[in-house]
């Protein structure tokens, strides 16, 4: 197996590179899709702070609940809110135009958003806040400069500034010369748990982005044993009819 | 027929059948009877490849088309839907996507070969602008189901090659709203795309039997490009030949299980390839309203995407760089004529031919990098070379075949 990773990552190693974008160098999440206890964390921070205005529609709670080994009433205590059935798709009652009207622009479900962005971006992207007077919501983002949302989860992280590069100071439109962020005051996380905490929520979006990806690369092995031991005999078998051909 | 065949005549329900249906005819002539090269060796094997990627392609196409919804408003949602829901409908929709990719995988490297062996010169003409057609009907069917998943890239990648036959002169933007049934790419569009992805693959069938019975009338050709027809034994079997079956059902079923085991490890480990197969801005649903920073067709198109960007615009039309972009297809069809060469393969040609072979294949892959990159300038003139390359390698063609010095060819084929 482990050759066949290899294989393939040597494969993929000049297509990668190719499709890297341009930006802020990615911080690694190092996610885990095997990590149940991760993902269901993830889960919970998910519904928790980021459902009320990003859905998922395109996955069910119930399949969820199995691939995450989560038991249906803790399914339905915890992560259910309002009247949905186990059943249902994880939508929620944001509209569109409320996004428009509150945030200037309709939200994101976020269901794919590990597949259009890397898992890494996201990753990054949620360490990235930083405090901006000039937004509405008084915050901006490394990755995602004049981003609409607030920073929901700003009270756990604390306070973040920017960290300009040479000589530009905060003023509307310097995002575009920001290099980094600094935390300046701590939340009601250290450093090192908002860290955990992100990773996890990373984690559960990478696992939502494809819920069959374990699975998929589980039975990918068989298939390649199954081919490997088919192509032995079909070698066996051309060489035993073509011994006659000279 | 040969001898031996019309002796024996089957008893039973295939001796019933036979009677009124030529199957055993029709097995001798195209298989157990028809004989091939005994030297073609590994690249003979892309033929069959293909035809059994586009069984693999019909058959996860008609499961998908099963659940799929071709409506602007449910479109990506029937798509992660079958991703989702469906059972096993992530493995029908991988192995389609990955087989799409594969197809052109395994057709270029067909063609290559067709190439290297001279597989286009007299008497196989037709065969090779069979299979030009093929070519050309296996497109269109590629850029109709791109448009399917009704992501960004598949709105946008549609938008813009529509948006190419606005650059006719006079009839360009009737034209193009011909096409798309609207004056932007919608629901119409949408619609009659899957209507016709679902249709072109009929056509398809079609050119390949016309191409399998071009095949078996001018014979399958070697490394070496001669006749094995030209020397028989007293059976008047050729000397080199070696009937179909079972030699090359063997050999191609060996070929075959390689394949599919390249083919598995791509759609169980990285169907997305890398954002190669797979775009990434395609998991976002189409947008009319929002253009995606950068815009490129799928790999297999962006040879001829990065000709089309290449070409300066002449008075403020575009036309010229679409008429290079089809030109670089249908000039293909003259290439029978266009190769002056006394000798069919590359074997016996000269330095020449091989070496313009090679910048041809060189710059395929260099124009299809360059059709997935941002233009800059530095890629902007390095289109502009390579395309002057791969034209030259068909408008030189007719010089340089008959000015090198060729090879003897030997009477028989070599191993």
């Amino acid at each position: 197996m482990r050759i066949a990773v290899l294989a393939i990552a040597l494969l993929l190693s000049p297509v990668v590179t190719l499709a890297a974008s341009e930006g802020p160098p990615l911080k690694q999440a190092n996610i885990d899709l095997t990590d149940k206890a991760s993902l269901q964390r993830g889960a919970k921070y998910f519904v928790n702070y980021c459902m009320g205005c990003h859905s998922l529609q395109y996955l069910r709670y119930n399949r969820m609940a199995e691939d995450l080994g989560i038991p249906e009433d803790e399914l339905r205590d915890n992560l259910i809110f309002g009247n949905a059935k186990p059943g249902d798709l994880m939508t929620n009652a944001m509209r569109a135009e409320d996004g428009t009207k509150w945030f200037g622009t309709a939200v994101p479900d976020l269901t794919l958003v590990t597949r259009w962005r890397e898992p890494d971006w996201v990753y990054t992207y949620l360490k990235s806040f930083y405090v901006d007077d000039t937004r509405p919501y008084g915050v901006n983002n490394l990755m995602f400069p004049k981003v609409g949302m607030p920073h929901v989860l700003a009270p756990l992280q604390g306070v973040q500034e920017p960290v300009y590069a040479g000589g530009h100071a905060a003023e509307a439109g310097a995002e575009e010369h920001v290099v980094g962020v600094k935390l300046v005051e701590e939340g009601q996380l250290t450093p090192k748990e908002y860290d955990k905490m992100v990773r996890d929520l990373t984690n559960f979006l990478t696992y939502v982005g494809e819920p069959i990806q374990l699975e998929r690369k589980r039975i990918g092995i068989y298939v390649l044993i199954f081919l490997g031991v088919l192509f032995l005999l079909a070698y066996f078998m051309k060489k035993e009819f073509w011994k006659d051909v000279h | 027929m040969s001898a031996e065949t019309a002796q024996t005549t089957p008893k039973g329900f295939l001796g019933w059948v036979d009677k009124r249906f030529p199957v055993i005819d029709t097995w001798n002539k195209h298989l157990g009877d028809y004989y091939a090269p005994k030297n073609m060796g590994f690249w003979s094997l892309f033929g069959s490849l293909a035809l059994v990627v586009l069984v693999l392609q019909i058959v996860t196409g008609l499961w998908l088309a099963m659940s799929y919804k071709p409506a602007a408003a449910d479109a990506f949602a029937s798509v992660e839907y079958i991703m989702r829901d469906v059972e096993w409908g992530w493995l029908l929709r991988y192995m389609h996507s990955t087989g799409a990719s594969f197809f052109f995988i395994v057709v270029y490297l067909h063609m290559f070969r067709g190439l290297m062996w001279g597989s286009y010169k007299k008497p196989r003409e037709l065969l090779w602008m069979i299979g030009v057609l093929l070519y050309l009907a296996m497109m269109a069917t590629a850029f109709f189901g791109y448009l399917l998943p009704w992501g960004q890239m598949s709105y946008w990648g549609a938008q813009v090659i529509v948006n190419l036959f606005a650059a006719v002169p006079k009839v360009g933007e009737g034209l193009s709203t011909w096409v798309r049934g609207d004056f932007v790419i919608s629901d119409a569009t949408l619609n009659r795309f899957y209507a016709l992805h679902f249709f072109v693959p009929f056509l398809i069938a079609a050119l390949v039997f016309l191409h399998i019975v071009a095949l078996h009338r001018v014979g399958s050709t070697n490394p070496d490009g001669i006749e094995i027809k030209e020397h028989k034994d007293e059976n008047g079997k050729p000397l080199d030949g070696i009937p179909f079956h079972p030699y090359y059902t063997v050999k191609d079923t060996m070929g075959l299980v390689a394949f599919l085991a390249i083919f598995a490890a791509v759609v169980f480990f990285a169907p997305d390839f890398g954002g190669i197969f797979l775009e990434p801005p395609n998991f976002q649903p189409a947008d009319p309203l929002k253009t995606p920073p950068h815009i490129a067709p799928v790999w297999y198109f962006t040879p001829y995407y990065a000709m089309l960007r290449a070409v300066p615009p002449i008075a403020g039309s575009q036309f010229p760089g679409v008429v290079v972009m089809f030109a670089a297809i249908l000039i293909m069809f003259l290439l029978p004529w266009l190769d002056r060469s006394p000798v069919r393969s590359m074997r016996y040609k000269g330095i020449l031919s091989r070496g313009f072979l090679a910048a041809f294949a060189v710059s395929f892959i260099v124009l299809a990098y360059l059709g997935l990159q941002p233009a800059s300038d530095l890629y902007t003139l390095l289109a502009r070379i390579f395309t002057v390359v791969y034209f030259a390698f068909f408008l030189l063609m007719p010089i340089y075949t008959k000015l090198e010095k060729t090879k003897p060819v030997p009477e028989r084929v070599t191993t």
